[in-house]
């Protein structure tokens, strides 16, 4: 954070964002609406606008056109005075605060900020580099995923998590077949627990994709003419493809920065105020990496929502009065195939004595709830919400205020956020499941519904 | 599963092309005794002898025959305008209703057969081809390769049926005389019901309800699982069914007027019209309850029900516009305009026309009372360029034909004056708002992009803010379409209706009181 914090509230200061990302874009957003002098520029060579990452996946299926993941029309930048330089920076000479840039003139600033995100991790495998291996990050990625599944008689996926199985839905839309390995026991095994993991596992082999557990690759294939003709997985299997989709996690894109003064480790190292080792120069979202990370979390973020975070503090930090990066309870959310998935608070994969768990699972086994809390004091530490719809507010309270669960449970009607007419047994199920594996009484409360008084 | 789509699909194009080709078949023969049953006592005298050329010949077809019809009749009209003889004009327009009475032959002859062969084929077509749907085997809603579609994105395949509902819409409005084949094609439903033989109106009707139920069925599987969905689908269905199809011509065949009870004043805009009124007024204790309810139903039934349910309850759980657009119009939803111009042309326009349609029926009901003193027959023409512009040009020409252009509400967010009516309640005074869940937006614009009355739905969702807006039918479609569950309709308290969240749930570095306005 800057020392001097008159500076940080001075006319006219020149802003430079590398990334026009989440992060960046939220930022800027909030720094333009307490400081009206700054002159904010945006530069990215990835498109010429802001677009939502998170949609990439519907533009491959046809759900929308680019211009519908553009979360502010065209005009928006120009009436907020945020210039956009659409192009890529190629060099940056922090000593005389000026970054060099591939078609344009140079550009000088007062504040960097750095919100590069993420580039597809690539771990050495044999055959990585041929035509039609790719993983999906990035709009050009898109591209040339649009390119290399053409002609394409059957697809691999690697990588049992959030961007794996969305590849494996992308491809399946088109109806390529897809071999999706996944290292873990289960889908996305580090993160859920077995259960969860299994009602996924379950629901992607009903949308036919040919899910392969405890399967990792071994080798890329060459077909002869520099494009990938198949995989081998570490069982020795071989499979035919014309496309492999490497979805194995997201690192920091910090290639820029190497042989610079700016320290680096995995990401571009930041205190809490998102200061990084060179002065006016800041890093948030996915590219930052916390010296020191958050009780409870990662030291680097790459979500969505901690890009937007890191934004809205770092902005008002540079605006009033410069703030620590403070999330409140963790939150996440995804959707797998047709499966809406939600989280609130801490919900590990495994877990010892000091935890209990709530587990219930709707019969037809496409909806579940699961809540974690403390053996001791019964403060509940985070739930799990898959098929169902839950109230982010609530849960941020309950989380903050160290509720029970019984508290909880008790007002569970309050947390619901599924659409009007969704059966609302499942509130008395789950409390049913805790009377009977905990040995208590509770009673939920029952909203009183549009049509209730037909069935007193 | 894929041949009976395939089938059902064969079966709707070759009803279509059928039904099309039945404007040029058919004969068309006019007789003195067609002449005298289609033409008042006073006018038959004038008109056999204007008309006496066509006696008798047989035309092969629609158009030759309407064609001459108008030459003669309106070469008569000319010469009396030439000689300044204005009181022996004949208004009335015959064309359609003694073009209808002069079929013979192929179509007039085999009306119900050709019924099944056309009109109920290609629903039984149309049924075949959405019911099984094996992509949505497990559940959740798809919108797969909607951009990829050349009906759906306005390609070719969207132009050509944009283009063949726009001619459906000019030929039923300003030349029912070419479309005499399609409407003695509802003469058996009409006669079962109402013991009449069809107008165009009635076959339009049929049409129209046979449409929403087909693709009101395709709405069951797309949403399937979804209760909200499948309820607010099976209302206007209902609604359209029972309230605008069946019981208007049940009242006609026990010689009550043709009145449908869910269509309120202003969309129905010749409510307060004196040969409405006089109608109801002559009807007995129906007519009497049919006014009343209707005045109702303006003052304190709209306001009521859209404090409590906001404009959902009737823009698409009950109206027949909103039904239609609901069913057969929901595969060209996402074509609506979500910009910020669109918006602000909306309200102009959409407001324009309920100062219209007041303003009309102002000077109708004080023309009324005055005893046509005050204004004359100022109000029969400002009624006429009414029914021309709003409801004939836009609501049906603009308003359907344009599906495959603007989406399918453009009627409802351009030009319905009850929308803007009910809009305006449901901005300033209702319990209704779709809730956004704190901070879980991914700005993904899902729901921008399927929301049909073009709001931009993300821009308040990425903020944390609820969406209140006059526009929204609370259709759903929205709350539906997002993958990360952020969206909900909702009725409560109006306090805090309104929110603006500064900094969004889950960051606790900085504290803002966040406002909220009522």
């Amino acid at each position: 954070m800057s020392d001097n914090p008159e500076k940080s509230t001075s006319k006219g200061r020149k802003i430079v964002f590398i990334g026009n990302g989440i992060a960046g874009v939220t930022c800027a957003r909030h720094i333009r609406k307490r400081d009206s002098a700054a002159q904010i520029t945006l530069i990215s060579g990835e498109t010429e606008h802001f677009f939502s990452r998170t949609a990439l996946m519907y533009l491959y299926m046809g759900h929308m056109k680019y211009k519908n993941i553009k979360p502010y029309e065209d005009f928006f930048w120009g009436k907020n005075r945020l210039q956009l330089v659409y192009d890529w920076v190629t060099e940056i000479d922090f000593e005389g605060k000026t970054l060099k840039l591939q078609q344009h003139d140079l550009i000088t600033y007062d504040i960097l900020i750095l919100a590069t995100g993420s580039v597809a991790n690539k771990f050495g495998w044999p055959g990585q580099a041929l035509q039609g291996v790719q993983g999906l990050y990035s709009y050009q990625d898109l591209e040339a995923m649009e390119a290399n599944t053409n002609s394409c008689q059957r697809a691999v996926v690697v990588g049992g998590g959030l961007i794996g199985i969305e590849m494996a839905e992308m491809l399946r839309s088109r109806d390529i077949p897809v071999t999706f390995l996944v290292r873990e026991e289960n889908f996305w095994g580090n993160v859920l627990p077995k259960e969860e993991a299994q009602l996924v596992n379950r629901h992607v082999l009903e949308h036919h994709i040919e899910l392969k557990l405890v399967h990792e690759l071994k080798e890329i294939q060459d077909d002869g003419t520099g494009k990938v003709g198949g995989v081998v997985t570490s069982t020795g299997e071989q499979i035919d493809c014309q496309f492999v989709g490497l979805a194995v996690g997201v690192s920091p894109n910090i290639a820029l920065f190497k042989d610079t003064p700016l320290e680096t480790n995995r990401g571009v190292l930041v205190d809490e105020y998102f200061a990084t080792s060179i002065p006016d120069v800041y890093a948030i979202g996915d590219c930052a990496e916390f010296r020191k990370p958050v009780l409870h979390r990662r030291s680097v973020e790459q979500t969505w929502y901690t890009g937007r975070m890191h934004g809205e503090t770092l902005a008002y930090s540079l605006t009033r009065k410069p703030v620590p990066y403070h999330p409140g309870a963790w939150f996440n959310s995804a959707k797998f195939l047709d499966i809406e998935y939600q989280t609130y608070g801490v919900v590990p994969a495994r877990w010892g004595d000091e935890l209990q768990s709530l587990y219930w699972e709707h019969p037809e086994g496409k909806i579940c709830f699961r809540a974690m809390f403390e053996a001791e004091t019964k403060v509940l530490t985070g739930v799990n919400a898959f098929g169902l719809r839950l109230r982010h507010d609530f849960f941020d309270k309950a989380l903050r205020n160290g509720s029970t669960i019984e508290e909880v449970l008790a007002r569970l009607d309050k947390a619901d956020f599924n659409g009007e007419f969704f059966d609302k047994g499942y509130l008395q199920d789950i409390v049913r499941t805790y009377n009977e594996q905990f040995d208590a009484s509770l009673r939920v409360h029952k909203k009183k519904g549009l049509f209730s008084f037909l069935r007193s | 599963m894929k041949y009976i789509k395939a089938i059902g699909l064969a079966l709707f194009l070759a009803s279509l092309v059928f039904f099309t080709s039945l404007l040029f078949l058919g004969q068309f023969r006019l007789t003195d005794a067609v002449l005298q049953e289609a033409v008042s006592e006073e006018h038959y005298p004038i008109l056999k002898e204007e008309l006496a050329p066509m006696m008798g010949n047989i035309y092969n077809t629609n158009f030759s025959f309407a064609s001459d019809f108008n030459n003669y009749f309106g070469a008569y009209n000319d010469r009396l305008r030439m000689e300044e003889q204005y009181e022996k004009v004949i208004w009335d327009d015959y064309a359609f209703s003694v073009t209808k009475a002069s079929s013979t032959g192929f179509v007039a002859d085999n009306k119900l057969l050709l019924l099944l062969l056309t009109i109920i084929a290609g629903s039984l077509g149309a049924l075949l081809y959405v019911l099984p749907s094996p992509r949505h085997k497990t559940g959740g809603l798809k919108h797969e390769g909607v951009y990829f579609s050349s009906l759906k994105s306005r390609g070719w395949l969207g132009i050509v049926v944009g283009t063949y509902l726009i001619a459906f819409y000019v030929l039923l409005y300003w030349f029912a005389e070419y479309i005499t084949n399609w409407v003695l094609l509802a003469d058996p439903v009409s006669v079962v019901l109402s013991g009449n033989p069809a107008s165009k109106w009635f076959m339009y009707g049929l049409i129209y309800t046979l449409a929403i139920l087909v693709m009101g069925v395709r709405m069951f599987r797309k949403y399937r699982g979804n209760k909200y969905q499948t309820l607010r689908t099976a209302s206007v269905m209902f609604f359209q069914l029972a309230f605008a199809f069946l019981i208007p011509e049940i009242l006609v065949l026990f010689n009550r007027p043709w009145h449908d009870f869910k269509h309120i004043w202003p969309l129905d805009y010749t409510f307060f019209f004196e040969y409405r009124v006089e109608n109801m007024l002559s009807s007995g204790a129906i007519g009497m309850f049919m006014l009343i309810w209707g005045i109702l139903l303006v003052i304190v039934g709209v306001p009521l029900m859209s404090y409590f349910y906001g404009k959902r309850w009737y823009c698409s759980w009950v109206c027949g516009c909103g039904g239609l657009a609901e069913t057969a119009g929901d595969p060209f939803r996402h074509l609506s305009n979500k910009s910020l111009k669109a918006w602000k042309i909306e309200r102009w326009m959409v407001h324009g026309v309920l100062v219209f349609a007041v303003v009309m029926t102002a000077m109708t009901i004080a023309n009324y009372f005055s005893g046509f003193s005050m204004l004359g027959d100022a109000t029969g023409v400002v009624h006429q360029w009414y029914g021309f512009l709003i409801s004939a040009a836009f609501a049906g020409v603009i308003g359907v034909g344009f599906y495959p252009f603007m989406g399918n509400r453009v009627w409802c967010r351009y030009g319905c004056p009850l929308a803007a009516y009910i809009g305006i309640i449901q901005r300033f005074k209702s319990r209704f708002r779709i809730t956004t869940n704190g901070g879980q937006c991914i700005s993904c614009g899902n729901c921008s992009t399927y929301c049909e009355m073009g709001i931009d739905v993300r821009w308040y969702a990425q903020r944390g803010q609820n969406v209140v807006r006059a526009s929204c039918v609370g259709c759903g479609i929205c709350a539906s379409v997002c993958p990360r569950g952020v969206l909900k309709l909702e009725n409560g308290p109006e306090q805090g209706r309104i929110t603006d969240i500064p900094i969004l749930t889950g960051n606790d570095s900085i504290t803002i009181h966040q406002t909220v306005r009522i």
